[in-house]
């Protein structure tokens, strides 16, 4: 791509594995200045590593699990760090966890992956999932305890090969968790994520996608439930720079309580290149309290007019008083009218994660999360 | 029919000078009307009369301020109850636009709705034959219980569906705002049916919301009356229904204006 068709999007600009090449940020800056910094607990502006989040992989019989050191060939291919805090978890990381699922082979069950906080002190980290050609896999990124933790996931997903990813960030109310995951389509590349944010003081999670040939396929779906004074930040960057390509983002977050702030950033690039293309981005946010704040930024940037589609909505708003009112003139006591409407506001997005225990489980934390 | 003998311990819903207004604006300026357990009341009137605000003040929504009045169910003041107490206390309006309610199941906000006005949870056997007839007797299709609640239902869907509520909830009064409206002739007779097997038994009334006189001809009132400028007008038997199918509500506006 030539610098005259340079998209405009400034996020994509600047990526290196050199902490150095990225100022320490002021908050001024377009893509932090929705994030509290000063709650970042000195992420940003170059902590050492002082504590630890374990990781321990309970994986399929097809799947390879490696820890490997720094210098392993394997790590920082598919992603090359795009802000301040991804390159310091880029350049802090001491062990990487590999794993690989080889040609044409099928995983037989989910691989987990837990990320356990120890509550103390600063930690990195970086994971890789590469799926080769024709494979197919599912991954639960399962993350929890007390933590100050940042880190990088690349997902390289091979020619025709299948990835289904859940993240689930259900981390003790003080953790602060900066992250970066990354998928990087082959051809003909499907790719599912389904993020669920529920705990932690500050978590600021950005998935991207790209797309090394055409075909890919990406679906990117995010739940989340802010309670008083969390901070829950996802920002979704799509780059398609391939033609016939197909993303498909929906988040949607419920906020209650003093201070509750969710901020969703949707940037979808459809370059020169990328014909044929079609996407879609939604984020809503229902309000259920005074005091709580969704911020929802879609991007949408077309380069070329040969688009199949491309779309975007955003909403945010409180429950709706007809939605009350209907159930309640139905002899439905105000409480399981509201608990309905929430249910009902998820519903379609816990339809897509398709472990049934995955989908109890987030299920029961969103019911525990609506009896606060 | 006022023969008080006939239905020794039936429902009696009183509305006494009753006033309500939206913002600024008085909508009702004083309505008074008793519907008896085994009445059939119809309220006709020109749009805008007030007839639908009637209805919503009565169930409760948080549109419409009561100024004055007094509105009570078997002696028990409706005004001071909740929505859903109001529900439980016996009162049901069949709604003119049910609201879509996403990723809520038809089955599940009905069981929902069953076991708030019971108190306890239906025996699941039993409800879904319960279900099944009251499907069955509407002509609605089996797939509809797992649609999302009036998601992409067509008019005669929807009434329907609140015609199904009505006899699966078993209410003492049911109000009917506009149930007809936007119903094709068959439609409209499946759904007259179902109104008139709930007030079969005679131990339940129920307020007839009307712009138009052909409902009446499935559905028989024993009391008409015509609302004007937010309040009622006239009153009389089912034969001031055929006056006003032959003259219209021209007379009644006119006088009001």
């Amino acid at each position: 791509m030539g610098l005259e068709t340079k998209p405009l999007s400034t996020l994509h600009e600047k990526a290196s594995y050199n902490v150095e090449d990225f100022a320490v940020p002021t908050g001024r800056e377009e893509e932090w200045r929705f994030t509290p910094l000063s709650r970042l607990k000195g992420l940003h502006s170059g902590a050492a590593t002082s504590g630890s989040v374990a990781v321990h992989v309970d994986a399929a019989p097809e799947v390879t699990v490696e820890t490997v050191g720094r210098d392993d060939q394997r790590l920082g291919k598919a992603y090359v760090p795009a802000d301040r805090v991804s390159a310091q978890a880029y350049a802090a990381f001491e062990k990487a966890t590999v794993l690989t699922v080889a040609r044409e082979v099928v995983a037989s069950k989910p691989t987990v992956i837990t990320f356990t906080g120890s509550g103390e002190g600063h930690a990195y980290g970086h994971t890789v999932v590469k799926l080769e050609p024709m494979a197919e896999a599912v991954v639960v990124l399962d993350h929890q305890g007390s933590a100050v933790y940042a880190d990088n996931v690349e997902f390289v997903v091979g020619e025709g090969a299948t990835l289904k990813v859940v993240s689930l960030q259900d981390w003790a109310d003080d953790t602060v968790h900066v992250s970066h995951h990354h998928a990087q389509l082959a051809k003909d590349a499907t790719f599912r994520s389904f993020v669920v944010t529920l705990g932690g003081d500050l978590v600021r999670l950005s998935p991207s996608v790209s797309y090394a040939g055409p075909g890919g396929d990406a679906e990117l779906i995010g739940l989340y439930f802010v309670d008083a004074g969390q901070h829950l930040e996802h920002r979704l960057l799509v780059d398609h720079s391939q033609p016939n390509c197909k993303s498909n983002v929906a988040y949607k977050g419920a906020l209650q309580g003093q201070d509750a702030h969710a901020v969703w950033i949707g940037d979808v690039i459809i370059r020169v290149e990328a014909e044929g293309t079609d996407t879609y981005e939604l984020n809503r946010n229902l309000l259920l309290t005074d005091g709580a704040r969704a911020d929802s930024v879609p991007n949408l940037e077309i380069l070329t007019g040969e688009v199949a589609g491309a779309g975007h909505a955003s909403a945010s708003g409180r429950l709706d008083d007809e939605h009350i009112f209907y159930l309640q003139a139905r002899g439905i006591p105000f409480e399981d009218a509201r608990r309905l409407v929430i249910r009902g506001f998820f519903a379609q997005l816990l339809e897509k994660i398709e472990l049934p225990e995955l989908r109890e489980r987030v299920l029961a934390k969103v019911e525990a999360e609506l009896e606060k | 029919m006022s023969d008080v003998s006939r239905v020794p311990s039936g429902s009696t819903l009183e509305i006494h000078d009753l006033h309500v207004a939206v913002g600024d604006k008085e909508i009702l300026r004083g309505v008074n009307l008793t519907v008896k357990a085994g009445e059939t009341h119809a309220i006709m009137g020109p749009n805008g009369s007030g007839k639908s605000t009637l209805a919503y003040a009565i169930a409760g929504h948080p549109k419409y301020t009561i100024t004055s009045g007094r509105v009570l169910l078997d002696g028990a003041d409706l005004l001071e109850m909740t929505v859903d107490e109001r529900a439980r206390a016996g009162l049901f309006l069949a709604m003119q636009y049910p609201v879509e309610v996403p990723g809520v199941s038809v089955s599940n906000f009905l069981r929902t709705a069953v076991t708030s006005m019971r108190g306890e949870a239906p025996k699941l056997r039993q409800f879904a034959k319960d279900l099944k007839t009251g499907m069955d007797a509407l002509s609605i299709d089996a797939a509809f219980a797992q649609r999302n609640l009036n998601e992409g239902f067509s008019g005669g869907e929807k009434k329907r569906h609140e015609i199904l509520q009505l006899e699966l909830l078993k209410p003492k009064i049911a109000v009917l705002d506009e149930t007809d409206s936007g119903l094709d002739v068959d439609a409209l007779r499946v759904v007259s049916e179902g109104i008139n097997r709930f007030r079969s038994s005679g131990e339940t009334g129920v307020l007839l919301i009307t712009h138009y006189t052909r409902i009446l001809r499935y559905v028989k009132p024993d009391f008409v009356h015509v609302f004007a400028a937010g309040r009622i007008v006239e009153q009389g038997g089912p034969e001031l229904a055929d006056k006003l199918e032959a003259e219209g509500y021209e007379a009644y506006t006119k006088a009001s204006a």
